[in-house]
């Protein structure tokens, strides 16, 4: 299998030393044994994300992130932009849709990125990590380079907001997407199927300016996967990471729970089954340690089998 | 008259044999039967065993009882149009409705050879239908109504190729479409209003030599039946013509509903309160001067418009109509549009509590919302007009809020549909909802009235659930907003079904066959007037009119008006009505021939009469699902739970059955029964059998009446097993072994 | 900001629907709304507005310009498009809140105190800096948005999650210093300039 290769728009959560830098730490793992090159776009810069509409208006927005497709295009030119960001990913992808739906602002972004020496063609597709493993190497090609299936580890796969809305995963429903129950089972895990949370808002950015109404809705994410049995809980997007592993402890203050729930990235399951080590997997950079994979992660791979 | 020959046949295939002793079964025929030729087959729908049983009918025989599946299955290789045919359901109505066990085994059989029994019992009974010799003479169909549902009626039947008259009230073809400036659209892209298209179809009509047009007429008087109706229409000159008509398609449309009934909305305290028809006179003056649409109080310009919906209509009160027009959120679009599509800076607000756009019409909606339309959920409380400006004052549903619009230059009522369905047969009185009193449209010369029966609201007869065009007057089909609210669209379409039934009805009467439910049944009611004690209960409760009393107040059978629902045979108490397919013999053999075992012998016999159209196919279906019942029920399909004679139930009772019941649709307001009113008069029938179980002192729980729907898989057996355990409580029969 | 809102008021006197489908981001699609409540249904913090989406587009509609863009709700939208995906009519709605709280702003009008509108505030300031995100001052500078006291307690209270995502190597300390930036700081800063120019120009907010 040739060598794929896609120009990485990281973020500023998941670059070094981010608040999701394990996340990273975790995909560099993953595409290594997938053969995936994962090149950065040289000098990339933040999205905007959601939250920062009220100072940006519409078209400073659309201009940060062309400004990185114009990057793309310059210096990896032909490759597909590829952001493991939910929110790079919401962000990028809709600049891409505007622009091409309208000349006007096409043109107008293009009159503001000439002040930056650049140019927007208008050429570039936006995609999402899991997009790349699910429709360019497929669930079967996923399944083969796993030497320690995680097996008997029951798994709330929770998908949350931005990798599922508007634009979501193709062939994906939005009350309820497969794709990562189907990214647990193809690595051996246990997905709890029935984990009704999967799709609730953790309250995003709003989880910094409204706590009090952001962790009710982490308190349900987290008590559900309890209530289906769960050893962790598995998320494609850093925000969410973040939100719902970080809380817990603010969680139990506020209502009296025990809330002790592990929340990991989908790439360190992977890296994880591929073989990685808890370092190589960032399982190190959690508060709440993924013990059950820490504890496959330690055993020794049986000799031949990778 | 040749020689009567029956034939059995004792089919093996689908499992039969291996859970039934057939040669038992075929034995029985022979023996108890007394059938002459019984064979048995392995396979008796195949082509082989099909071609024996043809064979055998070329050598002569006449009647032919088949005992395999239900009658319902294999149709078309059992269609034997030659020879009286009787089915013996052993398959669905025995081994799938049976537990494959060996404790079963004993009582399946009992059932399949009971069940041979009654089918060699019937066959004794049946003769072969030969069809009504009364057979229709005009395939001509008569439209009453010139509006766009009767044009369209007329040029659909001449493009099928048949001869139309058509009678219109007014001077002018169109009516109310001809009034509007535009209609509703009723194609891609559904954007904006488009020509009604009414003067293509009057062109279409009056250029045509098939179609012939009276105007400034009505009916004097309707007789006869679908095939050879006469109509006697009043022409403008005082005199009157007849025409021979095969059926009729009555499309009398509505009256808009009063909006001076609506003075709390301003009607009638300014011209710049207008209803829906009225803007549409505006418009079409605007037109015709060149102007934009005026103000009626003083020609001002019109900048700011407000459309209220529901005006009068989904009232709680009871002061004004409690149902919803369907039409009228689709011609404020409309009417909005007009104004919009003129100049944008016209205000138009729609405030409404619920946007009905059936169907195409939320492409319509979406449209005026880009074109600028405000829609505001809201229910107004009232208009006040002063000057040249109204207030509309309303509750904001949305804020939950008092709110108002004021200066609006024109405000438009939608006030919604009063169906001219003619006199009320049933209340000779009654008054319409605008407060008039009805005349007659076909001035019918039936026994039960003049005018097509109505159903709620005043709109004409429809069988709503099932079959939207039919009336309980067999050959006449109610089309457009006579029988329901509707728009142009709808009633274009109705129009083409209801001219498709009329020809329908009008070419069966050719043939002398039934028109439908049982489209092309030949059976006919046929009643021995020497029996007959004049009292008129048959020409009472006949749901379709079909009879009509001579001077002696004798019953007159009008075959092609009748539906072959048996009604009138259940009604008849001296039982001098029946049909050569279908009689109170046929059933009562059947009831007589099953054999009752003694009262020690733990084995009750429970009659169950299940309507054909429903509760037997669905306890056919719920076999084949696996839903079993109990061995001691016996079933015999009925036309409709109408036809059933009390002398059945009775007959049953003495013969030692130890419970009876019936099963026929819902009846009510939301009736499901295909012939109307045969299960509400059954049920009605039956509230009297109390009587009789009394005298025979007898438990009241011996006869039992349900309804029953088609999708009743689950329920129906479930049914039967309750009732079988309530004959367990009661007790077997004490008249066992008296017959 | 206050001078910006009188130009408004002045240009749209009587028809704030007009106003929004010209001045807001998606506006024109407000008129579209067919008020099923599907949005107020599907909201996380429905119960904590005070408008729903389909109440504020009921609002635009009537014409009530100072409820509307005084309103908190715009500010409750936690962007996870569960709106945008169920309405019937495909409204983007998230858009058009971000769009109604982004005016509500430039006129000046929105709720001074509302944390998410600080917040908001602080991220884009604090991203298009350097062209790159700054995590630890967008916390501290989110702890002390309020106040240096309030900050102080806020930044002890979560001294912990802290402490957690420095020892997870999460956290850098040394950001306060210097943080994660592009090179080309001052091509972003010229881009930027230049994009709110044209926006103003466009959207009739240019003197």
């Amino acid at each position: 299998m040739a060598k794929k290769e896609y120009a990485f728009y990281p973020g500023c959560s998941s670059q070094l030393k981010g608040s999701a830098s394990n996340y990273l730490t975790s995909v560099n793992s993953m595409c290594e044994t997938l053969d995936v090159k994962m090149t950065p776009i040289p000098d990339w810069n933040c999205c905007g994300a959601s939250i920062g509409y009220a100072g940006s208006g519409e078209l400073a927005r659309h201009v940060m992130n062309a400004r990185n497709f114009a990057l793309a295009d310059e210096h990896l030119h032909g490759q597909d932009v590829v952001a493991t960001c939910a929110a790079c990913w919401l962000g990028a992808k809709e600049t891409k849709e505007k622009l091409g739906a309208s000349a006007q602002l096409m043109a107008d972004t293009n009159e503001a990125l000439k002040e930056a020496g650049l140019q927007y063609k208008g050429n570039t597709q936006v995609r999402h990590m899991v997009e790349v493993l699910i429709e360019d190497i497929g669930y079967e090609q996923l399944g083969a380079p796993v030497v320690k299936p995680l097996e008997g580890v029951k798994i709330a796969g929770y998908v949350g907001c931005q990798t599922n809305r508007p634009f979501g995963i193709a062939g994906e429903s939005f009350e309820n997407p497969l794709y990562l129950d189907k990214l647990v089972e193809t690595v051996g895990g246990e997905a709890l199927t029935k984990y009704e949370q999967k799709v609730t808002c953790c309250g995003g950015a709003l989880a910094f300016s409204e706590p009090e109404k952001s962790q009710a809705q982490i308190k349900d994410i987290v008590e559900s996967a309890y209530d289906q049995g769960a050893d962790m809980i598995v998320t494609p997007c850093p925000l969410c990471q973040a939100n719902v592993e970080i809380y817990q402890s603010d969680i139990n203050k506020r209502y009296g729970t025990k809330f002790d729930m592990p929340v990991a990235y989908y790439s360190q399951l992977m890296a994880v089954a591929y073989g990685a080590t808890p370092k190589q997997a960032g399982l190190d950079g959690h508060i709440i340690k993924p013990t059950k994979l820490q504890e496959i992660a330690v055993k020794v791979v049986p000799t031949g089998k990778r | 008259m040749a020689d009567l020959k029956y034939a059995a046949y004792v089919c093996s295939g689908c499992g039969i044999g291996e859970r039934i002793d057939a040669a038992q079964t075929a034995k029985i025929a022979e023996k108890e039967g007394k059938i002459a030729l019984v064979r048995q087959h392995p396979f008796l729908c195949s082509s082989d065993g099909v071609a024996l049983i043809r064979k055998d009918i070329g050598e002569g025989a006449t009647h032919v009882a088949i005992a395999a599946c239900s009658r319902r299955a294999k149709t078309e290789a059992f269609h034997f149009p030659s020879v009286a045919l009787a089915r013996a359901n052993l398959r669905e109505g025995v081994i799938w409705a049976r537990p494959d066990t060996d404790e079963a085994r004993e009582t399946t059989q009992e059932m399949a050879d009971d069940y041979v029994r009654m089918a060699c019992a019937e066959l004794k009974k049946m003769k072969l239908p030969a069809g009504n010799p009364e057979v229709g003479r005009s395939t001509r169909i008569l439209v009453v109504g010139g509006g766009i549902s009767g044009l369209t009626a007329a040029v659909e039947a001449r493009k099928t190729g048949y001869e139309v008259v058509l009678v219109e009230k007014q001077a002018q073809l169109g009516g109310w479409a001809a009034k509007l400036w535009k209609r509703v659209p009723d194609r891609e892209p559904h954007a904006a209003p488009v020509d009604t298209g009414v003067r293509e179809l009057i062109d279409a009509v009056t250029k045509d030599a098939g179609v012939k047009v009276y105007t400034n007429a009505t009916l004097a008087q309707t007789s006869g039946a679908p095939g050879r109706f006469n109509a006697t229409i009043a022409i403008e000159s005082g005199a009157s013509v007849n025409e021979e008509i095969g059926a009729i398609v009555q499309a009398t449309g509505f009256s808009l509903y009063d909006m001076n009934r609506l003075p709390e909305l301003g009607a009638g305290k300014s011209p710049n309160v207008v209803d829906q028809a009225g803007l549409e006179k505006l418009a079409r003056e605007a037109e015709a001067s060149g102007q934009p649409i005026c103000r009626p109080s003083d020609g001002g310009e019109v900048k700011s418009v407000v459309f209220v919906q529901c005006a009068g209509q989904r009232d709680e009160s009871g002061k004004h109509l409690p149902y919803c027009s369907g039409y009228c959120c689709n011609t404020s679009i409309k009417q909005a549009m007009y104004f919009k599509d003129a100049n944008p800076a016209v205000d138009t607000v729609v405030v409404y509590t619920d946007l009905r756009v059936p169907g195409n019409g939320e492409d319509f909606y979406r449209s005026a919302q880009h074109k600028g339309v405000v829609f505001t959920k809201g229910k107004v409380a009232s208009v006040e007009p002063d000057g040249n400006a109204c207030t509309v004052n309303f509750r904001d549903l949305i804020l939950d809020e008092d709110a108002r619009i004021e200066g609006a230059d024109l405000v438009v009522l939608a006030t919604g549909q009063v169906a001219n369905a003619g006199v009320d047969i049933e209340n000779a009185d009654a008054t319409d909802a605008n407060g008039a009193k009805p005349i007659s449209i076909l001035n019918l010369n039936y026994r039960q009235g003049k005018d097509l029966p109505k159903l709620s609201h005043g709109f004409a007869d429809s069988h709503f659930i099932c079959f939207p065009y039919e009336t309980r007057r067999t050959g006449i089909y109610a089309a457009g907003p006579v029988r329901r609210p509707m728009d142009i669209a709808q009633a274009m379409e109705d129009a083409t079904g209801a001219v498709l039934k009329a020809i329908q009805a009008a070419e069966n009467s050719q043939l002398g066959r039934s028109a439908h439910p049982r489209s092309g049944d030949l059976s006919f009611p046929m009643v021995r007037l020497d029996g007959c004690t004049q009292c008129k209960r048959c020409t009472v409760e006949c749901p379709f009119g079909a009879i009509d009393e001579d001077e002696k107040t004798y019953p007159v059978f009008n075959e092609s008006r009748c539906r072959r629902c048996g009604t009138c045979m259940g009604a008849c108490p001296v039982r001098v009505i029946s049909f050569e397919n279908y009689s109170v013999d046929t059933v009562g053999a059947q009831i007589k021939a099953v054999d009752i075992p003694d009262e020690f012998s733990e084995k009750p016999r429970i009659l169950v009469l299940a309507c054909e159209n429903d509760a037997y196919p669905a306890l056919d279906m719920a076999a084949m699902q696996g839903n079993h019942y109990s061995a001691f029920v016996r079933v015999i399909p009925v036309r409709c739970l109408g036809s059933v004679n009390t002398i059945w139930i009775t007959d049953a009772l003495n013969g030692g059955y130890d419970g009876v019941m019936m099963m026929g649709c819902k009846h009510g307001d939301d009736y499901q029964c295909h012939f109307v009113k045969g299960s509400a008069l059954a049920t009605e029938r039956m509230s009297k059998v109390d009587e009789t179980l009394k005298t025979m002192s007898l438990e009241t729980e011996r006869v039992a009446t349900y309804e029953v729907a088609i999708t009743d898989l689950k329920r129906l057996p479930q049914l039967i097993e309750d009732y079988a355990k309530v004959i367990d409580k009661i007790g077997m029969s004490p008249m066992k072994g008296f017959a | 900001m206050g001078a910006m809102n009188e130009q408004a008021l002045a240009k749209y006197t009587n028809n704030f629907l007009r106003e929004v489908e010209e001045r807001v981001e998606e506006g024109e699609w407000v008129k579209m709304c067919m008020q099923c409540g599907v949005c107020a249904g599907s909201c996380p913090f429905g119960p904590d507005w005070e408008h729903s989406p389909q109440k504020i587009f009921m609002m635009i509609r009537a014409g009530k310009r100072d409820e509307v863009l005084s309103s908190d709700s715009m500010w409750m939208c936690t962007s996870c498009y569960n709106c945008v995906v169920r309405c019937p009519r495909e409204l983007p709605i998230t858009q058009i809140m971000h769009g109604l709280a982004t005016y509500a702003q430039r006129l000046g009008l929105a709720p001074k105190m509302n944390p998410t509108r600080k917040f908001s505030l602080l991220f884009w300031d604090n991203c298009t800096r350097t062209g790159r995100v700054n995590e630890l001052k967008l916390a501290l500078g989110l702890y002390f948005m309020d106040g240096l006291v309030a900050g102080i307690k806020k930044a002890w209270a979560m001294r912990n999650t802290g402490l957690g995502l420095l020892m997870a190597g999460r956290l850098n300390p040394f950001e306060i210093l210097k943080g994660h930036e592009c090179k080309d700081k001052a091509g972003i800063q010229r881009m930027l300039k230049k994009a709110y120019e044209i926006e103003e120009k466009r959207r009739g907010f240019a003197k």
